[in-house]
């Protein structure tokens, strides 16, 4: 992975060479939004619900039995705010979005669709890369925002429902609106939007570089969604670190 | 079609000490050769004999080792080269892109280029589909398409550009002998209208010498000669002769001999 840190990092700064074409590319661009907002919003929703609503079940009774059983709701509120919905998500989307942009671009790439678009002066940067990514680093931070809220929810519905805690709905989000504060869903959302880039990024450069036949194909598959989920937890501790400060 | 079509004349091609490796491996090793505007230049020789390599050096898909090769005296590594000239290529496989219906893949460079507004785009497509005989598929998906069609689509996809130089990559290859002379036919009855320039490279000896002017022989990454089919025909070197009349014997007849 690390050897071809030199060809991501020269990808991304000439995709973003190319903002000025992103206008004319717009269609592009919601196609791919709608396509990863589609694919994704379900899976979203249930994974988010769940680790809320784990959250509160692994705290719950353990704050209850210390009498602190008021602080789940800012307990489930932050950790998801600021850690769990931003890492959950991106690593998601990585496996379900990351896999299909390295898939695509790389079948193209073997199937010579790529070498047929630069015969057409078409580059396969503004074409390919620039639509997925300015696609993702949008719909990832929304699907955060989205897995904030139901993960929330789920932590609410677990505390108020397990006998174990029994926290009343409104005890739950009164907790949750004096620890959470506007900047730690912002942080979230601004982690999100960095892990989103290194998906992009990093799917598309699988995908262009992708050799050999189907088997290669699979080879960028798997190679883009793991190192996606390298970078996206080794930046994850940089940004946290940065975002403490 | 002539209505939009302008500038078409073919452009010369001249190909100097052209080498290229991979992994040390000697691919082509020093070709020279050049083709006249509006010429129709077969390149024939048997499988992994440079020939693919070649073909993507000439449209500036790969960088040579050495060497350089000309378009009209300009080298093709110049960026200019794209603006300058309309070169357009027919990938073996056809390489339509599979996420684009038929239509969106032949109009794909005048939309991406701005160059026409939709409804002319879209009359374009129609007109360049119906003249390879493709009338009416504009909606189909390319994995709805036999491999004839997929490479009449292809071409229809580089008529578009309007090309002043057209590179053919095995367009007869994986299709059933009808099929393939309807390609061949596309191939003349496009250089007889329009006076392209237009190089092919296959290893089917009924097309190359059915639309060639000139024909070059390679192997192992070396012209082994160049002339017109009958020169070549007569060319006296036992690889060149072996290329043109290998046949599949049955063993009866072998036996008989």
């Amino acid at each position: 992975m690390f050897e071809n840190i030199g060809e991501i990092v020269l990808l991304f700064w000439r995709t973003l060479l190319s903002l000025p074409v992103a206008w004319r590319q717009r269609q592009k661009v919601f196609d791919q939004f709608f396509e990863i907002g589609n694919a994704s919003l379900l899976m979203v929703c249930v994974l988010s619900f769940f680790i809320g609503a784990v959250i509160a079940l692994q705290t719950g009774p353990v704050l209850v039995e210390r009498g602190l059983a008021s602080a789940v709701g800012g307990i489930v509120g932050i950790s998801l705010a600021k850690e769990l919905a931003p890492v959950m998500m991106a690593i998601l989307i990585a496996g379900r979005i990351g896999s299909a942009m390295a898939a695509e671009i790389g079948s193209m790439r073997v199937y010579q669709e790529i070498d047929a678009l630069r015969t057409m002066n078409i580059n396969p940067v503004h074409y390919l890369v620039l639509p997925r990514l300015i696609a993702i680093a949008i719909a990832l931070p929304m699907l955060v925002v989205f897995a904030i809220l139901v993960g929330w929810l789920g932590g609410a519905v677990v505390a108020a429902t397990n006998s174990h805690i029994e926290i009343p709905y409104q005890a739950y989000w009164s907790n949750l609106r004096d620890v959470v504060e506007l900047k730690d869903v912002a942080n979230g959302v601004f982690k999100s939007f960095c892990f989103a880039l290194i998906i992009g990024v990093v799917s598309c450069h699988q995908g262009l570089a992708t050799i050999g036949g189907p088997r290669g194909i699979g080879r960028s598959v798997t190679k883009a969604v793991v190192n996606s989920i390298v970078m996206i937890v080794i930046f994850d501790y940089v940004l946290t670190r940065v975002l403490l400060q | 079609m002539s209505a939009t079509m302008t500038n078409q004349a073919g452009v010369g091609l001249q190909v100097r000490g052209l080498r290229k490796s991979f992994n040390g491996q000697e691919v082509l090793k020093g070709l020279d050769f050049e083709v006249k505007p509006g010429e129709i230049f077969v390149i024939m020789g048997p499988s992994g004999s440079g020939k693919s390599v070649l073909l993507k050096h000439l449209i500036g898909l790969e960088p040579p080792d050495a060497g350089e090769i000309l378009i009209n005296g300009e080298s093709i590594q110049s960026p200019e080269i794209a603006t300058k000239y309309r070169l357009a290529m027919v990938f073996q496989s056809g390489a339509l892109l599979s996420s684009l219906t038929v239509g969106e893949n032949v109009g794909l460079y005048l939309a991406e280029h701005r160059l026409k507004p939709p409804e002319e785009i879209a009359r374009i497509v129609a007109e360049m589909l119906e003249d390879v005989g493709l009338k009416g598929v504009e909606d189909k998906m390319p994995n709805e398409l036999s491999g004839g069609m997929k490479k009449r689509a292809a071409i229809a996809r580089a008529l578009v550009i309007e090309p002043q130089l057209i590179l053919y990559d095995e367009p007869t290859s994986e299709l059933d002998p009808l099929s393939a002379v309807v390609i061949g036919e596309e191939i003349l009855k496009l250089q007889r209208r329009t006076h392209v320039t237009s190089l092919v490279v296959s290893h089917d000896r009924e097309l190359a010498f059915g639309v060639a002017d000139r024909i070059a022989v390679i192997n192992e990454g070396r012209i082994l000669t160049i002339g017109t089919p009958e020169e070549v025909k007569r060319f006296d070197d036992p690889l060149v002769q072996k290329f043109l009349h290998a046949d599949l014997k049955h063993d009866s007849q072998q036996k008989s001999l």
